[in-house]
């Protein structure tokens, strides 16, 4: 099963950044509950879409400078990165058919 | 090991539902929760529950959430991550659909909570997560010595107040009438804590800002007078709409969504029952959820002994 990665402000340039595939990283953070609510569909998601869409994890409170650079203000917040760039964004807890939507429309 | 049969299907895992598993699979009824995300429900929100009898201390909703299910797991309470995308009836026999399939039921017991309210203004929409927040505990963290308003005279508000003065450098509350709604102890805190100022009979009529929030705009109701406040963050806190959207159709709700039970918590089809937050008039404490709980599936074991 495919979980989703970790990644942080050292990892970020090289596993978001220049992905080959497109990117969802997860902006979360230990003391938001809708994060904690989130993060099985996310692991679902890893599996779901292995080898077509990066599943990643980054939490704001060690990494607040990664979530300044992408102007993070409120969590969950996940943007989906292709090619290095902001593709799309969903702020706040979703239910999956939503995540999957945004998912799609960034591979199709 | 989730078969598709049950006695009772239970709706969400917040303390109704939870607490309605617990009396459920006690009374030897095979039960099943269907929970979307994190069992423990809305209380999950809240970093100290302090009004729970048993914990004098106090309790994180986390915590008192991952308990609660322990101990309905105990006793043979099933839980199963999924989405509910209807309820069907097919003779005496209820047919729950969700994101993993269809379960069949004697008895579905509705707790699938709520969430979060909007205010419906210029700006809310634009601005979430550039500012606008609906969760101080997730939020607090990035408006650290900055000005945010929180709008709502509620426990939550408050709380939400309480927790915001220790990260900005002022929050002002801005409440429609001339005072708060909130539980006398959470008021007198507000009261005394020197970072919260309040702004009475006052609505927002719009949010403005560039890359993220810069102010709002205000009118005092009484007078009509309008000013602005610079802030950097609007935290909103003004209510609840239940989490029924998945029932249209299915059962009579009122205008806003909530499901109209009687005082055994059994709706207009027999067999089918609503706890907590989901249910019209309720007060919308864990407690009292937990008590709605408890009481829907004591008349679902009824029904279905019948």
């Amino acid at each position: 099963m495919t979980k989703p990665i970790v990644v942080d402000a050292a990892t970020f340039d090289q596993t978001v950044l220049q992905s080959k595939t497109p990117v969802l990283v997860d902006f979360w953070a230990p003391w938001c509950r809708p994060c904690i609510m989130a993060a099985p569909v996310l692991e679902e998601l890893a599996d779901e879409y292995a080898g077509r869409m990066t599943i990643a994890k980054l939490d704001v409170d060690q990494n607040g400078e990664v979530a300044a650079k992408y102007g993070i203000m409120a969590i969950p917040n996940l943007i989906i990165f292709k090619n290095g760039q902001p593709l799309s964004q969903i702020v706040g807890y979703k239910p999956k058919a939503e995540l999957k939507r945004a998912l799609d429309a960034a591979l199709g | 090991m989730i078969n598709n049969n049950y006695d009772v299907i239970i709706i969400g895992g917040g303390p109704a539902g939870l607490s309605a598993g617990l009396y459920a699979s006690r009374a030897r009824l095979t039960s099943l929760l269907i929970e979307r995300g994190l069992v423990g429900g809305l209380i999950t929100e809240s970093e100290l529950v302090e009004n729970f009898p048993g914990f004098p201390e106090g309790i994180s909703g986390l915590e008192l959430g991952q308990l609660m299910h322990q101990q309905a797991t105990k006793y043979g309470l099933e839980t199963l991550l999924a989405e509910v995308t209807g309820i069907e009836l097919s003779g005496k026999q209820k047919v729950v659909k969700t994101t993993k399939g269809d379960f069949i039921a004697k008895a579905v017991i509705i707790a699938s909570g709520s969430e979060r309210l909007k205010l419906g203004i210029p700006g809310e929409e634009e601005f979430t997560g550039k500012g606008v927040s609906y969760c101080a505990t997730c939020d607090a963290a990035f408006f650290r010595e900055l000005p945010v308003a929180v709008v709502g005279g509620g426990d939550t508000a408050i709380i939400e107040a309480l927790h915001l003065s220790k990260f900005t450098s002022k929050v002002t509350v801005i409440h429609r009438r001339h005072q708060l709604r909130a539980t006398r102890i959470l008021q007198e805190k507000a009261f005394s804590e020197p970072k919260v100022e309040f702004q009475w009979d006052s609505i927002v009529e719009e949010i403005e800002g560039r890359d993220s929030v810069k102010r709002i705009r205000l009118r005092q109701v009484k007078t009509g007078e309008k000013s602005a406040l610079d802030v950097a963050g609007v935290f909103i806190s003004v209510g609840i709409k239940p989490n029924t959207a998945y029932l249209k159709g299915t059962l009579a709700l009122d205008a806003a969504g909530f499901i109209i039970t009687n005082e055994r918590m059994e709706t207009e089809i027999p067999g089918i029952f609503a706890a907590g937050d989901v249910r019209y008039h309720s007060a919308r404490q864990a407690i009292t959820a937990a008590g709605d709980g408890a009481t829907a599936a004591i008349y679902a074991e009824k029904f279905i002994s019948e």
